[in-house]
């Protein structure tokens, strides 16, 4: 995609074309490396994540009303959406670990809206957040089925409903597919918010056409701003869509550690 | 891609050395090839995220989600306790609305009793004032009669003293000496025919 851009860059002189600098990662203080502690703009933008949860959620609820106002209902609504999720997909006995679903949940949720905000940095876009919460699940909910099932947790991959002669071969099957869920679990989200925003930039980029000729930006500037709107609308779905698909696949995933047997 | 890149945005150091000396940025600051993938940075982003988790965790474990779910389930008591509440008053309405029936039904009854004892009474009272009046009819009657018998004799006696005296006179004057006693006698008999 960035060659693309890049090359249209070149032909119509003045446009500038660079969809993916957003995910650049720099630090907020000086020029200097980029080392594991520095304060960074992802430091930046996970803190706005974390006060934005805390707000809706803390102090959202901190007035503890029968009758709610309208911030405490948008809590209500999360907890009461992650809580009847994890029931549904889960079970009943998944509920131990709801806060930690939460958790993931309203870092994810926030951290894709957050981003979206013009200027933002969007955590989430990059495949090494989004592996780590992926990978944070998989360890996780395979620790989990391990320390509930002890080696019954294999069953998981052994289909006693399939003839027998097919089990090996399912089995085979059923444990690639179990290793490859965080990649598809991580590569999903980051790989939906990374495209949005690349996309929203390169549209972006069309917009200062009418600086440069004012004959084809007539045309190309109203749609170029039309296509950003679109794509922004589209992009707030996705940013809850992909959320809650991140969420409830984390709850399936629980289940089969809960109940491995098909 | 990553040195169409860097060549497109003016790099002019060799973007392969740069990408070999684990550089992601070029000299004009735009990315080279996926920010996403430089190793670079990584760790930065796995130790915030690391640390973001944790504290998104606790401040919902021990603040957020108790209070919220403090919150519901105090909301469903209160809401137990109003539908119980309704209950109780529906029940205490339709006890109030049958006392109020047999109040109604009481008051009916006790007003028959009251207008069947007062028409008792009243019929008593004017039996008594009609015997009473009867009675004093009666008598005044009685009284009249006897006033009337009275006048009667008193008005036949002085017809009888007129008669015996006319007929005295009468006798007298006709040059008879009249009897006193044959007169008064004669008068008499001729009275009671």
């Amino acid at each position: 995609m960035a060659t693309e851009a890049n090359g249209a860059a070149e032909q119509t002189t003045g446009l500038v074309f660079h969809p993916m600098d957003q995910f650049i990662i720099k630090p907020l203080f000086g020029d200097g490396a980029v080392g594991i502690f520095t304060v960074t703009n992802v430091t930046l933008w996970m803190a706005i994540t974390v006060i934005a949860t805390v707000a809706l959620l803390v102090l959202g609820s901190s007035g503890r009303a029968t009758i709610p106002t309208r911030m405490q209902s948008l809590a209500e609504l999360c907890y009461g959406f992650i809580r009847k999720m994890v029931e549904d997909v889960a079970g009943r006995d998944a509920l131990p670990y709801f806060p930690y679903i939460m958790t993931i949940f309203m870092f994810v949720v926030m951290a894709n809206f957050v981003g979206l905000l013009p200027g933002a940095f969007t955590t989430t876009s990059h495949i090494g957040v989004t592996a780590l919460l992926a990978m944070l699940v998989f360890v996780s909910v395979t620790v989990i089925g391990f320390v509930k099932h002890g080696a019954g947790f294999l069953g998981l991959f052994w289909i006693n409903a399939a003839p027998l002669p097919l089990r090996p071969i399912l089995a085979l099957i059923e444990v690639i597919s179990y290793f490859v869920r965080p990649v598809s679990h991580s590569i999903r989200l980051a790989g939906n918010m990374m495209a949005g925003h690349a996309v929203m930039k390169v549209f972006a980029a069309f917009a200062p056409m009418i600086i440069i000729s004012t004959g084809i930006g007539l045309v190309v500037t109203p749609l170029s701003i039309l296509a950003i709107s679109a794509i922004y609308a589209l992009e707030i779905l996705v940013a809850f869509i992909q959320a809650y698909v991140f969420t409830i696949l984390t709850c399936v995933y629980l289940k089969d550690a809960l109940h491995p047997a098909h | 891609m990553a040195t169409e890149t860097a060549t497109a945005t003016g790099g002019h150091v060799s973007p392969i050395a740069l990408e070999e000396a684990g550089v992601c940025v070029d000299s004009a600051g735009g990315a080279i090839g996926l920010p996403q993938l430089c190793p670079d940075w990584m760790g930065n982003q796995i130790f915030w995220l690391l640390v973001t988790l944790v504290v998104i965790f606790f401040v919902l474990s021990r603040i957020a989600l108790p209070r919220i779910a403090a919150v519901l389930a105090e909301r469903q008591g209160t809401i137990t306790n109003d539908i119980a509440a309704a209950e109780d008053l529906k029940v205490k309405a339709s006890e109030a609305e049958m006392a109020y029936e047999k109040a109604l039904a009481d008051a009916r009854t006790a007003a028959n009793e009251i207008v069947a004892q007062t028409k008792a009474d009243i019929k008593a009272d004017l039996d008594k004032a009609m015997v009473k009046a009867d009675a004093e009819i009666a008598a005044k009657t009685a009284e009249g009669e006897k006033a009337i018998s009275e006048i009667r004799a008193n008005a036949l006696e002085s017809v009888k003293d007129v008669a015996k005296d006319t007929a005295r006179e009468i006798v007298a004057v006709m040059g008879g000496k009249a009897d006193a006693k044959t007169v008064n006698a004669a008068v008499t008999s001729q009275m009671k025919g």
